[in-house]
């Protein structure tokens, strides 16, 4: 690809460079791949090196220590102990009698498994007494799986506690060898308060984002590696193991699976379909609601507040409500076919196929969620419309600009600037927006070519409700839920990746600090 | 023609254009609040409708008035669901806001080393679909005995647990107050817990009730996650799930105008809340909106 100089690049239009800029990042991508596998390698020369360091670190401390850190080397925070930091040491202390215990106890068992995923299912023994088959019940795969991943999570954290521990007690003979006063208990609860106020404060948050949303997604990315579904729920019928990449290959394979279509294939019109979606309903709404917003904001419209009233309104009210009631309204005994049918105002014979006829129910969709979102970006645009500074339409209207060159030229591009990484947030929120498409429609109607071992595939749904429906009854295949949601990711990622290198509006964080 | 003629000709014609601009824009605002707001006064009058017949009609003016929908709503599950939906918005309404703010501030105000790194790990994780830890919530919700009658409490640890991903809109709010007014305390010898509360919280006042307004209302909506966890028992649901499935085809011939009146009774203090306090919100989205 032609490289422009800087001076030439200034010379082309905004579109030429528009397009240059959309090449030149596809064009960098085998560089940029290459950097990545020699950032890669390169990374792992320096962690090899880190590791060297630290062991050696942790070598010459215990050599050149003294009594004290030697022996906090197994009863970790001995040094802090008695050195005077009790409050440090108790809590060193603590923690590794609660490791130590919890992998005696049932770490070691659930780490030993976890390779295996459980080695006995369940049984059937006749049971003479009661005349009956006994189902006796033995590893979990399930619980395998889950506290597998928690006891490395935890094994990692000793290890790295360790170190810690192994570290302070480095730094106070430091200290003390230069004469230096250690801190006191006191000191460390004053610091918690103060210069290390921010662990203070993000402990809690991001103890419940590590277990609430860390560790499932860390779960259900294992999961796509086995064969979990409602057959192998990994307790009360059989056991669940590894598979490899086997989902992965089940996913993208052009055999047909079911009697029906092949899994890529559904796979593929659904995220054609998420694409189009998403996109239509993010530029639909923002072009739309900023045009409404602009029509309240025109000089001379009077009762401003009154219109802006109105359209709040309808945000606040819950969208369920809104939704089931309007899916209703447009359903083949709903409001408007009855009105418009013979019983009412007699127009149409045949009731309107909003959710019955594919690209029917594509349209509706799109046009309801217009109703939906118009109100959210009108109040979004407003603000940001008003901050326009008003010389730029002076001067423009001076040289004979009309409305719509003004527009053009001064608010579009005002805009897109400023909401330009708003945009992509919609656009990823509207690619798995759940609630419009399920309340709606429930992802129908009903695609009968891809239906098969697939689900029950709608032409109305988007990857995130197919990743639900396959989640749903006694079929259930988590194992593919779970390839989905990665490829959910994958998508996701790689339009922020391109939107972000192409985009001008992102900005240096500290710089409108 | 002089040349003043022209020019107050031109602003003659100029000003009519400018009515007949209006004109059409009052015309189309009209139209545009009408379509919005019909919905919603469908609902109204359907939740008053009384004919024998319960189910979906052609026409929107109740033939038969009265209150009997709202006397069913009172004696069903309803009450129930209703309970467990404001029990849930009201404790997310004050954990979530404690989250927030406590993930936004140190964000926004603090210098560490693993800031960055922290953000972009963030970033990446709300990639994934929420959807995808649904499943295995669900089964330690189950272990710990908080699904199904439970619902209520696994939903309010469920919520607040992770909301700390959703600290952007706030942070941005904190870095517009300027960073001098903590130095300037933090010079007089307060620790960073005293700038927090006494500098740096009355003035993030329309912050702290954006938050807790959105908490607050969430959970009216949340459908996908309620349901899962309810599991199909009725005592366990929130009032999007319970009303969801008054709309199945089996129910929704007796079911239809108490689901109207149902919808009445979750909106409109929901509604009152936000027309209060709707000032915050348009602060709130909107900065969202510049900073991403």
């Amino acid at each position: 690809m032609k490289q422009y100089s800087d001076l030439e690049f200034l010379r082309l239009s905004k579109w030429q460079r528009f397009c240059y800029k959309f090449l030149a990042f596809f064009a960098a991508i085998p560089h940029a791949i290459a950097n990545f596998f020699i950032k890669i390698g390169k990374g792992i020369k320096t962690a090899f090196v880190k590791v060297v360091d630290e062991f050696r670190d942790i070598g010459l401390t215990f050599a050149h220590g003294d009594w004290k850190t030697k022996v906090s080397y197994l009863v970790m925070g001995f040094g802090n102990m008695a050195r005077g930091q009790v409050l440090r040491g108790i809590l060193f202390l603590l923690f590794e009698l609660v490791f130590i215990f919890y992998m005696v106890t049932t770490g070691g068992y659930w780490l030993s498994m976890l390779p295996s995923l459980g080695k006995q299912g369940p049984t059937k023994e006749y049971d003479p007494i009661y005349d009956t088959n006994v189902t006796t019940y033995h590893d979990n795969s399930f619980k395998i799986l889950l506290y597998g991943v928690l006891t490395i999570f935890f094994i990692v954290a000793f290890i790295y506690t360790w170190r810690l521990n192994v570290k302070q007690n480095k730094i106070m003979e430091g200290i003390l060898k230069k004469g230096g006063k250690l801190k006191r208990d006191k000191d460390d609860l004053r610091s918690m308060v103060d210069e290390n106020f921010y662990k203070t404060l993000l402990a809690l948050p991001l103890t419940g984002i590590l277990v609430f949303t860390v560790m499932p997604i860390v779960f259900m990315i294992l999961v796509a590696f086995t064969n979990y579904d409602g057959n192998h729920n990994g307790y009360s019928n059989a056991l669940f193991s590894w598979v490899g990449l086997q989902n992965f290959n089940t996913l993208f394979s052009w055999q047909s699976a079911g009697g029906g279509q092949s899994y890529s294939a559904t796979f593929g019109e659904i995220l054609t379909w998420t694409l189009i979606w998403a996109f239509l309903a993010t530029f639909t709404n923002y072009f739309l609601g900023m045009f409404v917003a602009m029509m309240i904001n025109k000089k001379g419209i009077r009762l401003k507040k009154m219109w802006r009233t109105i359209l709040v309104m309808t945000v606040a009210i819950p969208q369920f409500i809104s939704l089931l009631y309007v899916s209703k309204m447009f359903a083949r005994n709903g409001l408007i076919n009855l009105t418009l049918g013979p019983q009412g105002l007699g127009w149409i014979k045949e009731p309107l196929p909003f959710w019955e006829n594919a690209t029917w129910a594509r349209i509706t969709v799109i046009i309801i969620n217009i109703w939906i979102g118009i109100p959210y970006l009108m109040l979004i645009t407003t603000g940001i419309l008003m901050n326009i500074p008003a010389d730029l339409y002076e001067s423009a209207r001076i040289d004979g600009a009309n409305a719509w060159q003004q527009y053009r030229k001064i608010t579009l591009p005002y805009m897109l600037f400023i909401t330009g990484p708003y945009l992509l947030t919609s656009f990823t929120g509207n690619m798995n927006n759940f609630n419009v498409i399920y309340l709606l429609t429930g992802g129908g109607p009903t695609n009968s070519a891809a239906s098969g071992a697939a689900g029950s595939v709608g032409y109305t749904d988007l990857l995130i409700t197919w990743l639900f429906k396959i989640t749903q009854g006694t079929e259930a295949q988590y194992y593919l839920a779970s390839v989905v949601g990665i490829m959910v990711f994958v998508v996701v990622a790689l339009i922020s990746l391109v939107v972000y290198n192409v985009l001008p509006s992102i900005k240096n964080e500290e710089d409108y600090q | 023609m002089s040349q003043k003629e022209v020019t107050s000709k031109r602003h003659m014609g100029l000003k009519a254009a400018n009515r007949v601009s209006n004109t059409a824009i009052y015309i189309l605002l009209t139209i545009i609040s009408i379509v919005w707001l019909l919905p919603f006064v469908f609902i109204l009058l359907q939740s008053f409708r009384c004919e024998t017949d319960r189910g979906m009609v052609g026409y929107i003016l109740p033939k038969v008035w009265g209150f009997d929908n709202y006397i069913k709503l009172w004696n069903s599950d309803f009450r129930r669901w209703y309970i467990n939906t404001f029990i849930i918005a009201l404790v997310s309404a004050v954990l979530v806001t404690v989250i927030q703010l406590c993930m936004s501030y140190t964000l926004s105000r603090f210098r560490f080393k693993m800031r960055g790194p922290l953000m972009r790990f963030m970033l990446i994780l709300g990639m994934f679909p929420g959807m995808l830890t649904m499943i295995i919530l669900y089964r330690v919700l189950a272990d710990l005995g908080l699904t199904q009658a439970n619902a209520v409490p696994g939903l309010i640890l469920v919520g607040f647990a992770s909301s700390g991903m959703g600290y952007y809109v706030s942070k941005g709010f904190f870095d517009t107050i300027p960073k001098s007014l903590d130095e300037a305390a933090r010079v007089d010898g307060t620790t960073r817990l005293q700038v927090l509360y006494k500098i740096i919280l009355p003035l993030a006042k329309p912050i702290v009730i954006y938050t807790i307004l959105t908490a607050f209302m969430g959970p009216w909506g949340d459908y996908v996650f309620a349901k899962y966890v309810a599991f199909g028992t009725s005592a366990g649901y929130n009032v999007a799930v319970g009303m969801y499935s008054w709309l199945s085809n089996d129910q929704i011939g007796n079911w239809y105008t108490t689901f109207c009146a149902g919808g009445v009774v979750v909106a409109i203090p929901v509604t009152i809340l936000f027309l209060c306090l709707q000032k915050y919100y348009v602060e709130g989205v909107t900065g969202g909106a510049v900073k991403g």
